[in-house]
């Protein structure tokens, strides 16, 4: 390792301390999996891989750990190519969707099979302390499928972690389970990930639980990463209408730009002048161009006709609530503007006033800086059919 | 026999009782054992008791005089003795072409499970299509294929493989060359379904645990086609024990099976307590050899 990270830079390419991907592209017959990926991972963080299903994660996460082929590009791990290493000369372990845990042995040796596989002293030692950490000590003897489907992702958990490999990859690790379990077990996760500082890389259609535990997200769709950040950072400016609609919710509405002032952009959205933070507007910002204005349901804040807003700036009058649905910590309204678009709006249960009923006529507001601007070529309805509403 | 062996190794464990509620349904389930249980008891069991009463009769009656009830089991220590080397020489053919089919069918059974994709059914109907004709007929066509001036011992004789004037027919090669092609099927299909049950994943994790495709293997994929190996073994080595077609046809005396041997025994030499003597012994030795196998495989966890 360390003679690579000497060794000088090859034909440009910059050596990286972690998991970088470059012009990464993989085909299958007439479909493009992933188009030309570049992605950095830095050592010892938790990076998430999120999409929806046929976005070309699983694939990306695969090519990493060498069990598919890419059609060109590369990919470097501390500096040293491994695009063409076979899967089992890479220091890159996966905890695979529904486990892939060896039915034929026990707890003891599914977790022991890498170790074994590479001649350690240390079996014994490094087994019992890995069923440790993933309280599994007293299940060493069982079999598999004698466990629960929570215990089994432990196995396989430890099973990779075992190799204390450069990179762990976590292909949608919890999408077996049922949604307490899967609650348990992000913490749980992320609790070992910060323990042992490994790179984890998880791949997942879960925006909730990419944003519970990893602190970068790649949001992938068709292939290319749409936007890449914290989980707050992308939640609260997202670029594009897919990372806005797929990563939580948010109400797009046409409006069209009057020019820049200042730091801000000045939008008429049917009537109302909002004005944008500049780096919150995602587009080019010339006098008349079309876009949408995006604002998270929880940021608008509704209130009776001509009452005071906690918002500078004028409120957007005309609103009627079309629907209540009452959800204890929240009361999600849905208020249709003059426009005729329905807005949604979250608003917290605090007590100090009563529910608006449907019907009602009110006004709705929100801080300009917790708005955010984006193209109006992008279909505004991206990324809003999420899977795992089912789920 | 090979019916109670093959339910035995796939696993047919008895089913735990469903709750019953009504005195009705109780029934139901002596009732479908009826049909079954009437064949096994006409056609299976009449004939065992018939065999073992005849492998006791006394030896000095004959056919025509009819035969008396001695509780004769000196026969089985005579049978023994006259007959052990084409006793031995049975289950080492039936040994070795199990073996051989072993070897072939789990590298066509691979291939057809893993490999073929969408040939993968025509590849199986290909597999069964030799039931499609005779076996007698199949066997007297390796006759053909095999005969001295056939292209296969001329091709040998030219590779001086065989000598000028070495032949195959009347060979042991000859007789376990048509074992292996009469059984391999048996191999076959029971491998197939083996291997076909095995996720991919489980291969993929192997190699993402830092096995070679070779360790891989014999870590994962041998041990997960136990099933199919012992269920493919005990198909193939039963009746190829016990076949006398293939040593008739493309043997020699020398290559005489135990089957042939019983088969002369009833219809040439009318000796009925001999030949029923040495079947008693073959189904006992098969069975003990059986048990002893499927005991060792300890395949009990995979089923």
């Amino acid at each position: 390792m360390s003679q690579v990270a000497e060794a000088p830079t090859r034909s440009g390419v910059e050596s990286y301390e972690g998991l970088r991907l470059r012009s990464l592209t993989k085909q299958f017959a007439a479909f493009t999996a992933v188009k030309s990926l570049d992605l950095d991972v830095p050592t010892g963080s938790f990076f998430a891989l999120l999409g929806p299903s046929g976005c070309g994660k699983t694939t990306t996460l695969r090519m990493v750990a060498g069990l598919e082929t890419p059609t060109s590009g590369t990919i470097t791990l501390s500096g040293k190519d491994i695009t063409w290493e076979k899967p089992y000369r890479r220091p890159v372990n996966t905890v695979f969707q529904n486990y892939a845990l060896f039915p034929h042995l026990d707890i003891y040796e599914n977790v022991a099979f890498g170790l074994r596989r590479r001649k350690s002293k240390e079996v014994d030692k490094a087994v019992r302390e890995m069923l440790d950490l993933v309280e599994l000590d007293t299940q060493a003897r069982k079999k598999p499928a004698q466990l629960s489907g929570g215990q089994q992702q432990r196995v396989a958990l430890a099973r990779a972690l075992i190799n204390s490999p450069e990179v762990l990859l976590l292909d949608e690790p919890l999408g077996a389970l049922d949604l307490k379990l899967r609650r348990a077990m992000q913490i749980e996760i992320k609790r070992i990930q910060t323990e042992v500082g490994l790179t984890f890389v998880h791949v997942t259609h879960d925006q909730e639980e990419a944003m519970t535990m990893a602190d970068t997200i790649a949001v992938m769709n068709a292939g290319v990463i749409e936007q890449m950040g914290a989980p707050a950072e992308l939640y609260d400016n997202p670029q594009t209408t897919f990372v806005a609609n797929f990563l939580g919710q948010s109400n797009l509405i046409e409006g069209t730009v009057r020019g820049r002032e200042g730091d801000v952009v000045k939008v008429d959205m049917q009537g109302t002048i909002a004005s944008i933070p500049t780096e919150r507007a995602h587009v080019s910002g010339t006098d008349g161009e079309l876009g949408w204005v995006g604002i998270r349901p929880e940021k608008v804040l509704i209130a009776e006709v001509g009452e005071s807003l906690d918002a500078p700036g004028s409120s957007i009058p005309g609103g009627v609530v079309s629907d209540v649905s009452f959800v204890g910590v929240s009361t999600q309204y849905l208020v249709r503007m003059p426009w005729g678009q329905e807005i949604q709006v979250f608003e917290q249960n605090t007590g100090r006033r009563r529910l608006f009923r449907q019907g009602e006529s009110v006004d709705i507001s929100w801080r300009p800086e917790y708005s955010f601007l984006l193209d109006h070529n992008q279909d505004a309805t991206a990324g809003v059919d999420k899977e795992d509403a089912a789920s | 026999m090979t019916a109670a062996v093959v339910a035995e190794t796939t696993g047919a464990s008895p089913h735990p009782e469903p709750q019953e509620h009504s005195p009705k349904r109780k029934l139901t389930g002596y009732w479908l054992l009826l049909p079954g249980g009437l064949w096994l008891i006409v056609f299976f069991v009449l004939p065992l008791y018939s065999l073992v009463a005849t492998s006791l009769y006394d030896p000095d009656g004959s056919v025509l005089q009819g035969y008396d009830m001695t509780w004769a089991f000196s026969n089985y220590w005579h049978a023994l003795q006259d007959y052990w080397s084409p006793l031995v020489r049975s289950l080492v053919y039936g040994a070795v072409a199990t073996f051989i089919c072993l070897v072939l069918g789990y590298l066509l059974a691979y291939a057809i499970a893993f490999k073929s994709g969408r040939w993968k059914n025509l590849m199986l109907v290909l597999v069964i299509a030799p039931f499609f004709t005779s076996f007698l007929v199949r066997t007297l066509s390796w006759k053909l294929l095999l005969r001295d001036d056939g292209f296969i011992v001329n091709t040998l004789q030219f590779l001086h493989i065989v000598g000028a004037d070495g032949r195959l027919l009347a060979t042991p090669v000859a007789v376990i060359a048509g074992l292996v092609y009469n059984f391999l099927p048996f191999m076959v299909l029971p491998l197939f379904a083996s291997i076909d049950k095995i996720d991919h994943r489980l291969i993929e994790a192997s190699s993402d645990l830092y096995s070679r495709p070779a360790v891989g293997f014999f870590k994962v994929t041998w041990p997960l086609s136990l099933p199919g190996v012992v269920s493919g073994t005990l198909l193939t080595f039963i009746p190829a024990v016990g076949d006398y077609i293939n040593a008739q046809l493309l043997g020699s005396p020398k290559q005489r099976m135990i089957g042939n041997v019983i088969q002369d025994l009833f219809t040439k030499a009318n000796d009925y307590p001999a030949a029923g003597a040495l079947s008693v012994i073959l189904m006992l030795l098969i069975l003990v050899m059986v048990l002893f196998y499927v005991r060792r495989a300890g395949t009990e966890d995979l089923l």
